[in-house]
């Protein structure tokens, strides 16, 4: 009985082997030759056109540098050296060049009924503390600004690094601190003045006219504020809330933001302030040097009567009505 | 002079950050600050990715450009530096940077920054070679000790390669043909607007 059992065995074995061999024949051929890992794995260039970054998981505590590549960062690169450098000049040299050309053939814009002897009080001392602290503080942030933007250019040739670095070190803490009190003014400015500041039909009228800047002994009439003033005011306004909000998503990185919103805010910001300076350079020609008596609705806060009357017709028949008369005070005796 | 590069071989990189722990004690980076990082893509699915990314020193830098007071400079090498006693922290270097290398340490008010700090492929500033004031504010000279970046020399899969462009691009040229496969130069279109063909 053993020796069939064994040739049994033996048997099943051979069987075994045979159904092996069979069997495994065709797995062997459908065994690759090589693996192409890559084949399914992430494409640099296929992520770059999908998703515009590349961005992935990372295990060190900053989790923002995820991001391994973000080419929007040439696109600001661009913004910033050619588009918003070249938007500056033109803005800025272009108002200075009308503000020349203005100059040379409208002249000074005398009082063309000549100084009176009486006074008005135009700007009370809020008023003038107000205009002055948003001013003083734009002037200041607009100049430091303006540094940051095109010093390297203009400034850093002439000083050499270590000054200009010492500089612009000093500006960017000026900046960032005088922002606080340019948007307080701001917040002033708009409560103050904004009653006298809504757009009427006398400013189309004023408008229409020219504002009588082009014609000599031309006036149309206006209240506290003519078009060209509201104009500056809502300027102020608006790109000064721009600024503001702009300026505080810099000031406080990756609070809540990205770096693409502040990507965004930094062209937002550039943009505005750049068209900003150009308007205030206006504003500040006619406020000085290209208007006789309009300094002093700033300085002393009073103006001369004629002035007034020339330049703010309505303006001045409500003062007198509402004093009686009395609005206008003789100036003091020399 | 050589054109110094790095170059991340995805396909090796086992994302150990054995490069990031490396460079960290080399230079003695301060807390929060990373020159080198490694981010993972498509974590844990097919195809998933490792690359370690650092200052890649690109060929016209972004940060050198819209640097405000221009505190860049690129060495002999083509190692783009800086000097930390003209940067005035406006982080402006990382708004362009595509490979998010600027670091900053947080300094005073309303997030301000300090003086940026990234990468500099261990070849220090603007200081004496090797000098402790050169040590202090930019880390280990290993350059001017005839070494290459740490990361690069102690990556246990040799995924990332630094040294001579044209070097390291044949040796991952070598490597893609003889394995079949290679999921490429990993920002190198970006930072050399170039990359390694096979």
């Amino acid at each position: 009985m053993r020796m069939p059992i064994l040739l049994w065995r033996r048997c099943l074995a051979v069987v075994a082997l045979l159904g092996l061999v069979l069997l495994s024949g065709p797995l062997a051929a459908q065994q690759p030759t090589s693996v192409n890992p890559t084949a399914a794995s992430v494409q640099e260039q296929q992520l770059l056109q999908q998703l515009q970054a590349v961005q992935g998981r990372i295990s060190i505590p900053d989790q923002r540098a995820n991001v391994l590549i973000q080419p929007a960062g040439q696109d600001w690169r661009a913004f910033h050296q050619v588009t918003l450098p070249w938007i500056g000049a033109i803005a800025i040299l272009g108002m200075l060049a009308v503000l020349v050309l203005f100059y040379m053939s409208r002249g000074k814009i005398m009082i063309d009924s000549g100084p009176s002897k009486q006074r008005i009080v135009r700007f009370n001392s809020f008023e003038r503390f107000v205009h002055w602290l948003t001013a003083g503080s734009f002037m200041l942030l607009a100049l430091t600004g303006l540094n940051i933007t095109f010093g390297k250019f203009l400034l850093l040739p002439v000083i050499g690094p270590e000054a200009f670095t010492a500089l612009s070190q000093a500006g960017k803490y000026v900046h960032n601190y005088l922002s606080f009190p340019f948007m307080l003014g701001l917040v002033f400015m708009f409560l103050v003045w904004v009653v006298h500041n809504l757009p009427n039909a006398v400013d189309v009228a004023w408008l229409k006219a020219g504002g009588g800047l082009l014609k000599k002994g031309v006036h149309p009439p206006a209240k506290k504020f003519n078009a060209g003033q509201k104009l500056i005011f809502w300027a102020v306004i608006v790109g000064g809330v721009g600024l503001s909000v702009t300026g505080l998503i810099l000031l406080f990185p990756f609070q809540g933001t990205s770096i693409a919103d502040m990507q965004l805010s930094q062209m937002i910001h550039g943009l505005i302030s750049l068209v900003l300076i150009a308007v205030m350079i206006a504003h500040i020609y006619i406020g000085s040097v290209g208007m006789e008596g309009a300094f002093d609705a700033m300085g002393s806060g009073e103006v001369d009567l004629n002035w007034a009357k020339e330049h703010h017709s309505l303006w001045v028949q409500e003062e007198m009505k509402k004093t009686g008369g009395a609005g206008a005070r003789a100036q003091a005796a020399e | 002079m050589a054109r110094m590069k790095f170059l991340c071989d995805a396909d090796r990189c086992i994302e150990c950050n054995a490069c990031v722990t490396a460079c960290k004690n080399e230079h003695e980076v301060p807390w929060g600050i990373n020159r080198r990082r490694v981010v993972t893509i498509n974590d844990g699915k097919p195809g998933e990715r490792s690359i370690s990314m650092a200052c890649m020193h690109c060929t016209d830098a972004p940060c050198a450009a819209v640097c405000p007071v221009n505190c860049f400079y690129t060495t002999a090498d083509a190692v783009v530096l800086h000097s930390k006693d003209l940067c005035i922290g406006c982080g402006y270097c990382f708004y362009a940077c595509p490979f998010g290398a600027p670091q900053y340490p947080r300094v005073g008010n309303f997030g301000s920054r300090g003086k940026m700090d990234k990468c500099t492929y261990c070849a220090g500033g603007p200081e004496a070679d090797s000098s402790p004031v050169e040590y202090a504010k930019y880390g280990a000279n290993r350059l001017a000790e005839g070494k290459l970046p740490l990361c690069a020399e102690m990556c246990s899969t040799k995924a990332l390669l630094a040294g001579d462009g044209d070097i390291i691009a044949q040796i991952y040229r070598e490597r893609v043909l003889k394995r079949g496969y290679g999921s490429g130069a990993w920002g190198w279109r970006t930072a050399y607007k170039d990359t390694v063909n096979v």
